[in-house]
């Protein structure tokens, strides 16, 4: 079956070439034959009063077709000898002459208007969030009313989800950032003989800011990408009109699950994040600085006011919900392809991420009084 | 010396050996034999769960048999080399049930891909192939620029159908490739698929449920059941053999009146 005969161009007799060999797409898989042959065509396309012999072509194809009548200018050359089963291939490709194909519709708009599309985009990305925070606000209004008709299994599958599920991880980071955080003050300290400052340093800086951080983080990276996945392939599958369909709403039964088991689960996360950077911290500065882990125990409460620890508490609901709602906003921007998938999935935790950076700055503005001795 | 002029004495193109397939304890195939010739179009029928579409991605090398063959333009395809592999992957192309359209590429990039994966074409060679393979396949070429998500059900087949033609295959493999389209565009299908094969003359495997394609579109029938191809022939043979199945699935009020049609007009084989 491998029919290697490569194709070939021979001038047989003054002015008529002979064209030989296999001329099947496969045969020219090897780059150099086409090559060849392209460069013999355009020499070949200079002279005028060619007679060409086509009879000897072993295998023939449209795309083998296509080589030698775009050499010709896409027209049949005046003497032309061919197989009677030949013929076709070209009766083919003079239809496809009369083709109109259409010319690629250049974009009218300029660097400005871009501009202002970009910024439209961006309001219009806007309104839906408004849109999405207003529904979830009705649905917490309707579940207040009925309790009954909240969708609690929803809301704790999704708490063991996303809260349960990413204890170890948090963890992990959590005790590493410790760790490398000790270490690094430990060292600056010790040049001041401020050894006992640890305390305070290690306690303000995760209680108050690196644990709530790091959760959100791990969280917008973790849950916040699946959750837009989730809609994404939901959308793909045409999951979500068929809910629709049925009368069931997204919002009290997709997305409002999602933002409260988020705002439930975040500030457990953080409680857990924040203790186990403390240890992470208490267990280097009981190696560097030869700090007994009972000290630091004692020491903490006594250098980190109370309201830190609720001030983190509250980025934890916050972060949490706000992290739900731009996963899910983007999952339900997603169109049904691949593509589409992959992008609203990007964007989701970047965005998530950047928002939570932003509500961070806002906690640090609102509360720069609160929480200091 | 013409390759389009098919020999006369038919040459097999695939030649299924002996082959058994087991999903943990339950067996699919067994001993099952099946040779295909070239320029032929063989559909495979069979109950559901008798494994005609396992069939079809074993013979595609997506799934790999327990035991037996699978034999290609002579080449067993479990023990080709890479380069026969290749060979036989820009020989062979496939319709998937649902098109199976790269969604993130136009459907210009979605019938250039497999000419652009043999990197050596030039994008002006690929650009005029392209749209005659659409004209072929009845897509206008205004039509190019579309994304598959904005295509009808039978837009999406005859693109798809493009795309498994762009490198003019020997073998064209169809699963159920009028599933899920009205009457009017799977007759048009059919007859498109019947004039691509004359013009073009490459051998089609086809799976499918749909009596009306069967009969319009079949140069032979090979009838799954049992584990076993119980009999291979032109709708005629098969009819006479004695199988409950084939009196279910021919013989049955839905077989009755797709075969009147085959009498009236007779625009089968």
């Amino acid at each position: 079956m491998f029919n290697t005969e490569t194709p070939a161009l021979t001038e047989t007799q003054a002015n008529s070439i002979t064209v030989s060999g296999c001329w099947q797409v496969h045969a020219f898989s090897d780059g150099k034959v086409l090559r060849d042959i392209s460069r013999t065509l355009s020499q070949l396309a200079q002279r005028d009063n060619l007679q060409w012999n086509l009879s000897q072509i072993g295998a023939f194809d449209h795309i083998g077709a296509q080589i030698l009548w775009n050499s010709w200018g896409k027209k049949k050359p005046a003497q032309l000898i061919l197989l009677p089963a030949q013929e076709g291939f070209f009766r083919r490709l003079e239809l496809a002459n009369q083709l109109a194909v259409p010319k690629p519709a250049k974009s009218r708009l300029t660097t400005v208007m871009q501009l202002g599309s970009v910024m439209l985009n961006f309001f219009s990305h806007l309104l839906a969030f408004t849109e999405l925070l207003g529904q979830l606000i009705l649905d917490l209004l309707t579940v207040i009313r009925h309790p009954g008709r909240a969708p609690w299994k929803e809301i704790s599958a999704n708490i063991f989800q996303m809260g349960f599920r990413a204890l170890g991880i948090t963890a992990l980071v959590g005790i590493l950032i410790g760790v490398v955080l000790s270490y690094l003050s430990a060292q600056q300290l010790r040049t001041f003989g401020g050894d006992i400052y640890i305390v305070n340093i290690l306690g303000m800086s995760i209680i108050r800011e690196l644990g709530p951080m790091l959760a959100a983080i791990l969280v917008a990276g973790r849950s916040g990408s699946s959750i837009t996945a989730q809609l994404g392939v939901m959308r793909v599958t045409e999951e979500l009109d068929a809910m629709l369909v049925m009368g069931i709403p997204h919002g009290l039964r997709l997305i409002f699950p999602k933002v409260i088991a988020l705002a439930i689960a975040m500030p457990l996360i953080v409680i857990w994040t924040d203790a186990m950077a403390l240890i992470g911290g208490m267990m280097s500065a009981n190696v560097i600085l030869d700090m007994s882990p009972r000290f630091f125990i004692q020491k903490l409460p006594e250098v980190v006011a109370m309201a830190n620890y609720y001030i983190g508490l509250g980025k934890g609901v916050i972060f949490g919900a706000a992290i739900g709602l731009v996963a899910c906003h983007f999952g339900l921007l997603i169109k049904p392809n691949t593509e589409s998938l992959g992008q609203g999935t990007t964007t989701s935790v970047v965005s998530a991420i950047t928002v939570v950076i932003i509500l961070d700055a806002v906690f640090a503005i609102v509360f720069s009084r609160v929480g200091y001795f | 010396m013409s390759l389009i002029i098919k020999p006369p004495n038919p040459e097999i193109v695939i030649n299924v050996q002996n082959l058994r397939t087991q999903f943990g304890r339950s067996t699919i195939h067994n001993h099952l034999n099946l040779k295909i010739s070239r320029g032929e179009i063989l559909s495979i029928v069979g109950g559901s769960g008798t494994g005609k579409t396992v069939l079809l991605r074993q013979m595609l090398r997506l799934e790999q048999p327990t035991q037996g063959s699978i034999t290609i333009f002579g080449v067993d395809i479990n023990q080709a080399t890479s380069e026969q592999i290749a060979y036989f992957r820009s020989r062979s192309g496939m319709l998937f049930q649902q098109g199976a359209l790269y969604s993130a590429l136009s459907v210009f990039d979605n019938v250039a891909q497999p000419m652009r994966e043999l990197r050596v074409l030039p994008e002006s060679l690929i650009k005029d192939a392209v749209y005659m393979k659409l004209d072929m396949a009845g897509i206008a070429p205004e039509h190019a620029a579309k994304m598959p998500s904005s295509l009808s059900g039978g837009m999406v087949k005859r693109v798809a159908l493009a795309r498994a033609l762009a490198l003019e295959p020997d073998v064209l493999f169809l699963d159920e490739p009028t599933a899920g389209l009205d009457p009017s565009a799977s007759e048009s299908f059919v007859s498109l698929i019947l004039a691509l094969h004359a013009e073009l003359g490459f051998t089609v495997v086809m799976v499918t449920h749909d009596l009306d394609t069967l009969v319009a579109l079949s140069s032979r029938i090979a009838v799954l059941a049992d584990k076993q191809v119980i009999t291979v022939g032109t709708i005629d043979e098969v009819i006479q053999y004695q199988h409950p199945f084939i009196q279910e699935f021919f013989l049955g009020a839905r077989g009755r009146r797709a075969l009147t049609v085959l009498d009236k007009n007779d625009y089968g084989k």
